[in-house]
């Protein structure tokens, strides 16, 4: 039986007059896949910041594997890991490098075969000594997952990693991701625009509108009760709506 | 050629300056550091030779000190601005770093720049002035070591500024120690200052080194100037720290973390 990996409850998170998200209560257990949606501005990746501890709730509670976030960031953060799309690695260092500074201050067991491994998994061990700098969209997007992977995570959080990708390249990353949770059961987080994406990778959805969740459930299972032909034309719906 | 382009232009670059206290700041701030540390300076070597058998080789030993306090508080500083820059900051947030190990790794960071800087200076100052600073001993390592308390101080404090105003106070990376440069006696001795301000510069630590530094090069050595130099250190280290964490608390409060780890 699978335990809760993540429990939200009645969590609310203003900025100044602004309310970012609104009373939100969910559970998320071990091994899931879920999907966060919504239009910009949803408060997807607020939701994420709350859980990795980068920002205080105004009220609620969070609780990762029975920890809280701020109390017990160390224990929280030394199992889980991020990825962003609009998030970098210092451009002036080796991909090699930027994953050997990741992997210490992960404390890897050996760093070396690790990084070998990760980079053949993910098929960039042609540019692990090139500058991060060079690299075209594509190839950061897999490095940093590289440096997402590096303490195998038993949770993972990542926030858009497909964006700006083309759409072969965005299904090797979904293929990668769906093939990592088959082999160490790893909770992820994703939040993505592109819903090709997110029907292949995600068991479960949670779609989100300023601050609120407005319906949750399995990808298809919401589409027939809002009667819609996928999950795109669900998207445009509901931030029409 | 089109006025409207022009303007347009001229607008891109002056636009910043209606919304930034900081860079405004900035603005007027340089130069008028430059004229005080230059006036005074002047005032100082138009009767130095009556007070002081060689004024020129003190220059050269404040040269080579101040840029120990400067390279320790940029080391510092830009190391972390550095993850700014290349949005990795948050990257390195949601590591299990804790604070401490953060503050050690740029603080020996700091002082491993600082003290390259030294003993490149100190070298070259040799062979082309023949000025040696180990002449003063070993009285040289507590004002050093007090130099390098003094830039961590400063460094940490630039940090929570930057955490409290984002990139907006990048510019405090290099402003914070010239800031002090005028009133911490750095290229003359404190007697030069107006006699109100030498009580405000009495509390700057840079002051006392030096003092400290002008004393040893005559062959005289105050240990009350140690002794003030390393309480103040050790008062401004802990009122740095506590600013930063107040600092860090809010940004993580109002958002103003992920904004400049994202920015």
């Amino acid at each position: 039986m699978s335990n809760i990996a993540i429990e939200v409850k009645n969590l609310r998170k203003d900025f100044g007059k602004l309310v970012a998200i609104d009373q939100i209560s969910f559970s998320i257990m071990e091994s899931e896949i879920v999907g966060f949606l919504g239009a910009n501005g949803a408060g997807k990746t607020t939701l994420i910041y709350l859980l990795l501890g980068l920002l205080t709730p105004s009220s609620g509670t969070i609780r990762i594997f029975g920890f809280c976030p701020l109390s017990a960031r160390n224990e929280i953060l030394s199992f889980s890991n991020f990825a962003s799309g609009y998030i970098s690695l210092p451009s002036n260092l080796t991909v090699r490098e930027n994953l050997l500074v990741f992997a210490l201050l992960y404390r890897v067991k050996e760093p070396e075969l690790k990084i070998d491994f990760l980079l053949d998994l993910l098929e960039i061990t042609h540019l692990q000594h090139k500058v991060t700098g060079f690299l075209s969209a594509g190839e950061l997007t897999r490095v940093c997952l590289c440096k997402a992977l590096l303490n195998d995570p038993k949770l993972l959080f990542l926030d858009e990693p497909t964006a700006g990708l083309d759409p072969s390249i965005a299904e090797k990353v979904c293929e990668l991701l769906l093939e990592q949770r088959k082999k160490s059961g790893v909770t992820i987080i994703y939040t993505s625009h592109n819903m090709r994406d997110v029907e292949r990778l995600c068991d479960r959805i949670i779609f989100m509108k300023s601050g609120k969740i407005i319906t949750q459930g399995i990808p298809l299972e919401i589409v027939q009760e809002f009667k819609q032909r996928n999950l795109e034309e669900l998207f445009i719906e509901l931030t029409r709506k | 050629m089109s006025l409207e382009r022009i303007l347009g232009l001229f607008l891109r670059y002056t636009y910043v300056y209606r919304r930034s206290w900081i860079r405004v700041l900035e603005f007027v701030f340089w130069p008028v550091m430059d004229l005080l540390v230059w006036g005074y300076l002047t005032l100082f070597l138009s009767n130095a030779e009556k007070s002081f058998s060689s004024p020129f080789q003190f220059l050269i030993g404040a040269m080579i000190l101040w840029d120990v306090l400067y390279r320790t508080q940029l080391g510092i500083t830009v190391s972390f601005l550095e993850d700014v820059w290349s949005k990795n900051l948050i990257n390195l947030l949601v590591t299990p770093i804790t604070i401490q190990e953060f503050f050690i790794a740029i603080f020996l960071v700091g002082i491993f720049k600082s003290l390259l800087i030294l003993g490149l200076l100190g070298c070259l100052a040799a062979l082309f002035y023949h000025f040696h600073l180990t002449q003063i001993g070993f009285y040289l390592l507590p004002l050093i070591g007090n130099l390098f308390l003094m830039g961590s101080a400063c460094g940490v404090l630039t940090i929570a500024l930057l955490l409290r105003w984002g990139q907006a106070a990048e510019s405090l990376a290099w402003a914070i120690p010239i800031l002090f440069q005028p009133f911490a006696a750095v290229f003359y001795p404190l007697y030069v200052l107006p006699k109100w301000i030498q009580p405000l510069s009495f509390l700057v630590p840079a002051t006392h080194v030096f003092e400290g530094l002008r004393g040893g090069l005559q062959g005289t050595y105050s240990y009350s100037h140690l002794f003030w130099a390393t309480f103040l250190n050790c008062c401004y280290l802990c009122f740095s720290f506590f600013l930063f964490k107040r600092f860090f608390l809010s940004a993580r409060e109002k958002g103003l973390l992920v904004k400049i780890g994202t920015q």
